[in-house]
């Protein structure tokens, strides 16, 4: 084998390997699409996160603008900090409300930004202060049987009433 | 009677520490190639003349099966996931488990198979014909001149081997899916990019082949250098290649993934 | 007269794994002469080249290659001294990956900052000095075994060294390549000023190249002299040495009990 074509092919095939690390991050992967590098950072705190994880998606009107970094239960407020990397394309108001919600009934969860009407925008290491918890099935489910109880004790009382 | 169970356990503690011999051996022959890769790095001449046989060479077998498995995996993974009305994220499922796990793992073991033992079958044969011994009286050290480019072209065909694999599994993935059966093509495309992580997945995927690549050729060369020199020699070191590196490799993979992915996702 | 010698070698002794190989091996070698070590196979004739390569070290005395102690060298100094020597493998062992000419090349390549050119020049002069510059694109598995030995001749020649030692250079090569390579050990040892040791069992053609023979036999010098003082040696070892008989102080047999003990002959006579 000739010392040039060797080389030529060498080099075929290094283009070829680096061709598809490239087309791993930008088709595959989410590389081309959200940048780590041109973002910032918000934290959130949330009185149950419910079952949030690491690298869940941040949405807003069902478009990925971040994603969820780190979660950690803060000891002041005995609640859980989220920490989110934002996109640095998109910019949100002061006032934005962030809620945990789930994709579909059985899907994963994410979280929701919903934007608020405030002028000033929320800048890299800013609290979102307004948020709402992630539902969890088993107080779903207790609320539902206090409610139903405390409308039977009522109804229980009319009658009562009645007699 | 009691005296075979003495035997036995004796031939018993004999092995143990003949391995153990051995892998202190394997270390210190490992560590002696890292100190003599200066040269062969800077005569990058050498890597490359490796780099075709080691890289080029295994590159068809790399992308055919890379191609087949993909392919397979959106046959399976559609069967399965149709069930349940998520065809669409056959795309997720192929890419994940390719760029995760199959990708890196399936692609070391054909490097071993076919780099590994070739590496091991010529270092072997070079010393069984006294070339190795010719080259040292040559004032040449052959750990510097043979052993050391064929380490590091080892380890850097590895990880682009693996990323061709993964690239052509998705693409047989893409093939099967979205042309054969007609899942739908946005779909099959954005479900994947938003599961499958740069960092988490992509990332992790490529620091496993580099370990691999790593491992394998660090049997690979060793094996040769340390065979019997003798045509059975030669043979037999060029199977324990194959073996080992395989051993190795889901060992190592289960290691890694540990690490990588607990906690997350 | 010692000082000319360019090897020396007192009271060598090597063992391998409590067996002891050489034992109590005194030679000369002077310079510009081609020596033959004969013996039998397998009694520590290419050890003694790799004591004298440095590749391996002695269990006592020593051996002196231009009067330094091989084996008291530090590893950089023993590379600077191979530069000097070199050695012919049984089977050349030319490597396999490279063609003839990168193979004659190899050592001005690693050795040498030379202009490719002139590596160019000095590699189709060696190969021509072996009668084989015609060769020089082949790959080692298209030569022959005799043409294979010329190449590995040439290689060793590369960088003009003073000591060359041949292992069993005329092994399993037909009679005229054999001259030829007997021919050429002469011509090139007297042409290039340096000189030749030739581990060997083929008396007859070693005989007539070389200037002086060393007999081991199970490790010790059991005789020593020119050519002609061999032929007529009276010793009973180099006689039947020298002329290839079947029995003599070398038995046919290998140490055994008595032939009719282990055909159990005796048990039933008794």
């Amino acid at each position: 084998m000739q010392r040039a074509t060797m080389d030529l092919w060498v080099g075929l095939f290094v283009i070829a390997g680096v061709g598809a690390l490239l087309i791993l991050a930008l088709k595959v992967g989410n590389l081309g699409t959200y940048n780590e590098a041109k973002s910032y950072t918000l934290v959130g705190n949330f009185e149950n996160i419910g079952g949030l994880k690491i690298r869940a998606p941040v949405k807003s009107a069902g478009v990925v603008v971040g994603r969820v970094t780190d979660i950690q239960f803060s000891m002041k407020s005995f609640d859980a900090a989220v920490t989110m990397n934002m996109d640095n394309r998109y910019q949100f108001p002061k006032d934005t409300f962030a809620s945990i919600l789930t994709s579909g009934l059985l899907g994963e969860q994410y979280v929701g930004l919903a934007a608020g009407g405030d002028e000033g925008m929320l800048k890299s290491g800013d609290k979102i202060m307004k948020t709402n918890s992630a539902l969890v099935l088993e107080d779903m489910i207790g609320r539902f049987l206090f409610d139903k109880a405390s409308e039977n004790s009522d109804g229980d009382g009319e009658d009562d009433s009645r007699l | 009677m009691p005296r075979r169970i003495v035997i036995g356990i004796q031939g018993v503690g004999h092995r143990v520490i003949d391995s153990v011999w051995r892998l202190g051996y394997a270390a210190r022959f490992f560590t002696l190639t890292l100190l003599k890769s200066g040269a062969s790095i800077r005569r990058f001449s050498l890597i490359i003349r490796e780099l075709y046989f080691t890289g080029v060479l295994t590159m068809v077998i790399i992308l055919v099966s890379g191609l087949f498995v993909g392919m397979v995996l959106g046959l399976q993974g559609y069967e399965t996931l149709q069930k349940y009305g998520a065809e669409t994220a056959v795309g997720t499922l192929v890419a994940l488990s390719l760029v995760r796990e199959l990708g890196p793992v399936v692609a070391a073991l054909l490097f071993a198979s076919r780099a590994g033992s070739a590496i091991t079958a010529e270092i072997g044969l070079m010393k069984a014909t006294e070339q190795l011994e010719a080259m040292g009286m040559m004032a040449v050290d052959p750990v510097a001149r043979v052993v050391a480019p064929r380490f590091w072209a080892g380890v850097i065909s590895m990880p682009l081997l693996a990323a061709m694999f993964s690239t052509m599994g998705v693409f047989g993935g893409y093939l099967v899916a979205v042309v054969l059966i007609g899942v739908d093509e946005g779909s099959f495309w954005s479900q994947m990019q938003s599961m499958v992580d740069f960092r988490f997945d992509i990332v992790n995927g490529i620091i496993k082949t580099c370990v691999f690549g790593v491992a394998i050729t660090a049997i690979a060369v060793f094996e040769g250098y340390d065979a019997q020199p003798t045509a059975e020699g030669v043979s037999g070191a060029t199977t324990r290649t194959v073996v080992t590196s395989a051993l190795v490799i889901l060992g190592l993979d289960f290691v890694l993934t540990a690490f990588m992915f607990r906690g997350v996702g | 007269m010692t000082t000319k010698a360019l090897v020396e070698i007192k009271d060598l002794n090597f063992s391998y794994d409590e067996r002891a190989i050489l034992k109590g091996i005194n030679m000369t070698m002077p310079r510009g002469k081609v020596i033959a070590i004969m013996g039998s196979s397998g009694c520590g004739k290419t050890t003694l080249l790799r004591l004298i390569g440095g590749a391996v070290t002695p269990s006592s005395g020593h051996v002196k290659v231009d009067s330094q102690v091989v084996h008291e060298l530090s590893r950089n100094e023993l590379f600077l001294l191979r530069r000097k020597m070199s050695m012919l493998f049984q089977f050349g062992a030319l490597f396999t990956d490279l063609s003839v000419f990168d193979n004659v090349a190899f050592q001005m390549r690693e050795h040498t900052n030379l202009p490719e050119s002139v590596i160019r020049d000095l590699v189709l002069m060696k190969l021509h000095s072996v009668g084989l510059r015609g060769a020089h694109n082949l790959m080692p598995a298209e030569l022959s075994g005799g043409m294979a030995r010329r190449i590995a001749l040439a290689r060793s020649i590369a960088l003009d060294p003073m000591l060359i030692m041949f292992d069993e250079p005329f092994a399993g090569l037909d009679p005229i390549s054999l001259s030829v390579i007997g021919n050429l050990i002469r011509r090139l040892t007297e042409a290039l000023g340096m000189t030749s040791i030739l581990v060997t069992h083929d008396v007859h053609e070693s005989l007539k190249i070389v200037d002086y023979v060393y007999f081991i036999s199970e490790g010790v010098i059991t005789a020593h002299g020119t050519p002609a003082e061999v032929r007529e040696s009276a010793s009973p070892f180099v006689h039947q040495f020298v002329h290839s008989e079947v029995n003599g102080p070398v038995p046919f047999h290998y140490p055994a009990e008595t032939y009719a003990t282990d055909l159990n002959l005796e048990s039933s006579v008794a």
